[in-house]
């Protein structure tokens, strides 16, 4: 279902436009009293019913970027919209439907997990004090601490944190979820939970905007990912498409190193890296079949030949023109 | 999240019977808040603000004020002499300590005098200070605000909250005043300032009288903790900052050269409140105080608000 409305979605042109995207941004824009341009001029949208992955080095203005979705910054100039509506002006009929992680845990270390979320679930005005204890009981029991929620959270480990900051977001049926680094501090098992948390909700329909470092965890649980550097949207787009737009590189795996990367050469494919008994290279236009052939007419001994798809990572790479390190 | 959840995950579409009944309202969205929900949010801030350590132990420090004072007279006129040979007898507050050998009533005025000109207005700035400042700091404010508690509504719920705790703290060394009072010394009909008798009970209404006006009386340093709080986000600056400006305006308060600017400090009637144990009650002076304690509570309400509302939230 989630698939549907994004192939929908992700047709050129409808980027903009898209009334019915979760989050709409338009020329958004953040100049911090310092003067520093956190966030330049950015154009996003996140099509309903999608799990979009919000990829970027540290400092590239992601979490600007969501505390000025949340109403929390006044941005300097452009607009936001959150389901349909102007953010921050509509933030009391958005928010209520909004689960938000951002920048990680903050809790009442002298309350317990259960009250913390009381207090919380208190802040909602549109939150029924009726059912509270009844829906704080069950975003604990989803969140797997419900053991653990009479104990003060300042004796709680930061994957248990993490954890309460998850069932705080899951308070309410959201139709939002926007989950800023939310498997930080987690050990494996807790990531692999929260990633079928994440699945689990997506195929309820609820959006899910999921900011990681972590390029395979977007890669394993999102369908649409936008890439920031340095305060600018690189790109963005369905996963799958993103992936494709970067080559795969032809793979030679052979005893025969040397001969492989000549024949390799010859037949036109550039770039050509050995690693031992491993030939790496862009492939040529041509069928690669030929090239295979090629290789055994030279006596080359072939083990392995293929092409490697490209991970995200490498587009991270190719869009970036760096690593995942920190920007200035 | 349970074994059974984590094992779901593979068959994305199956959700669990909770997941399809948020499903099925998510959409339609439009609930139907009732208002008085809101006070949610307060009812959470009195619990949170009643039931932390510090502020009990600032409850404490209070409670403990009335105690050193009853045991201090009562060895001070345990020969049978009576306290400070009753001089003064003008409107300051000390001038109580004097009578209360002959009626435990006069610990509660005592105490009240004794500890409004900076016990009180200390532990309102501690809590005012803290108010927003230690949420910001703590980072909960940003989970508060995306609740979303409204920014308006947050700082009015906090507002609300210091003013309860002005009127709590107060109470708490009114009542440990009478308790000690009536422990230690005699009880019962009781001498007004201007000479006149009233008996016990009508004493007791206007002790709570007295109180009341006292924990007015802080409103104005409660508005001035506030906006204070909304500038930073450290508490501890906060409240540092806030009783700071509390003893700078009362030692400023005793600069005769300043008399022309003292009627607008703060602090400058908080004493008036003896005004009350005349008869007839001299009202001028309370008046003025509560005036000028709505003056601030205006000013530095609204300074807070414009602060608070426009502010961008990045801690």
């Amino acid at each position: 279902m989630a698939e549907a409305s994004a192939t929908e979605a992700e047709s050129p042109g409808q980027w903009d436009g898209a009334d019915d995207a979760a989050i709409a941004t338009r020329a958004l824009t953040k100049r911090y009293r310092g003067g520093q341009l956190a966030v330049d001029g950015l154009d996003l949208t996140v099509p309903a019913g999608s799990v979009f992955g919000f990829l970027g080095p540290n400092g590239s203005g992601k979490t600007t970027t969501i505390r000025m979705l949340m109403g929390l910054i006044e941005p300097t100039s452009g607009t936001a919209r959150v389901l349909g509506r102007p953010m921050p002006r509509a933030a009391r009929t958005v928010l209520p439907q909004v689960g938000a992680l951002i920048e990680g845990p903050a809790l009442y270390g002298f309350l317990s997990g259960r009250d913390n979320l009381l207090r919380y679930d208190a802040a909602d005005p549109a939150a029924d004090p009726r059912t509270r204890r009844e829906r704080v009981g069950a975003a604990l029991d989803r969140v797997g601490l419900a053991a653990a929620a009479g104990k003060r959270a300042k004796a709680y480990s930061l994957g248990m944190k993490q954890r309460l900051a998850l069932a705080a977001a899951l308070l309410q049926p959201r139709r939002l979820l926007v989950l800023d680094e939310p498997t930080n501090g987690l050990d494996p098992q807790g990531m692999r939970e929260i990633r079928a948390l994440v699945r689990e909700l997506a195929s309820d329909g609820t959006t899910v905007f999921l900011s990681s470092h972590l390029l395979d965890e977007i890669e394993q649980v999102c369908t649409h990912a936008a890439v920031m550097a340095q305060g600018r949207l690189i790109s963005q787009g369905a996963v799958a498409d993103l992936a494709a737009g970067a080559r795969g590189r032809l793979v030679v795996t052979t005893p025969d190193a040397g001969e492989a990367a000549r024949v390799l050469k010859e037949q036109g494919a550039g770039d050509v890296v050995v690693a031992e008994d491993r030939v790496t290279a862009e492939p040529p236009d041509r069928d690669l079949a030929d090239l295979n052939a090629a290789l055994v007419a030279a006596g080359v001994r072939v083990r392995g030949f293929g092409v490697e798809r490209a991970s995200l990572e490498d587009v991270f790479v190719a869009l970036t023109g760096e690593g995942f390190d920190v920007a200035g | 999240m349970s074994r059974a959840d984590t094992s779901r995950a593979g068959s994305p579409r199956a959700g669990s019977p909770r997941a399809r009944v948020s499903r099925a309202e998510a959409p339609s969205a439009v609930r139907t808040p009732s208002p008085l929900w809101s006070f949610g949010l307060l009812r959470s801030e009195l619990l949170i603000t009643f039931r932390r350590w510090r502020t009990l132990a600032l409850l404490g420090v209070l409670a403990a004020v009335p105690v050193l004072v009853g045991i201090a007279v009562k060895i001070e006129t345990s020969d049978g002499a009576s306290f400070g040979g009753g001089g003064g007898g003008g409107g300051a507050g000390p001038a109580f300590i004097s009578q209360i050998s002959n009626n435990g009533l006069f610990l509660v005025f005592t105490a009240l005098a004794a500890t409004l000109p900076f016990f009180l207005p200390m532990a309102i700035g501690v809590v005012a200070g803290d108010a927003v400042a230690g949420e910001a700091n703590a980072g909960t404010l940003r989970y508060l605000l995306v609740a979303p508690a409204g920014r308006t509504r947050l700082l009015l719920t906090k507002y609300a909250t210091v003013i309860a705790f002005c009127l709590a703290a107060t109470l708490v060394v009114a009542v440990s005043a009478l308790a000690v009072g009536a422990l230690l010394f005699p009880v019962g009909e009781l001498t007004t300032i201007s000479g006149t008798r009233i008996t016990y009970a009508e004493g007791l209404g206007r002790a709570l009288l007295i109180a009341l006006v006292v924990a007015a009386s802080l409103v104005g340093v409660a508005a001035l903790g506030l906006f204070v709080s909304t500038l930073t986000a450290s508490g501890i600056a906060a409240m540092a900052t806030t009783v700071g400006l509390l003893i700078t305006v009362q030692i400023l308060d005793q600069i005769p050269q300043l008399d022309a600017l003292q009627p607008y400090f703060f602090s400058h009637y908080w004493l008036s409140f003896a005004d009350l144990m005349r008869e007839p009650v001299y009202w001028d002076d309370l008046v003025k105080n509560l005036g000028l304690q709505a003056l601030y509570a205006a000013v530095f309400g609204s300074a807070a608000w414009a602060r608070f509302t426009a502010k961008d939230i990045t801690s």
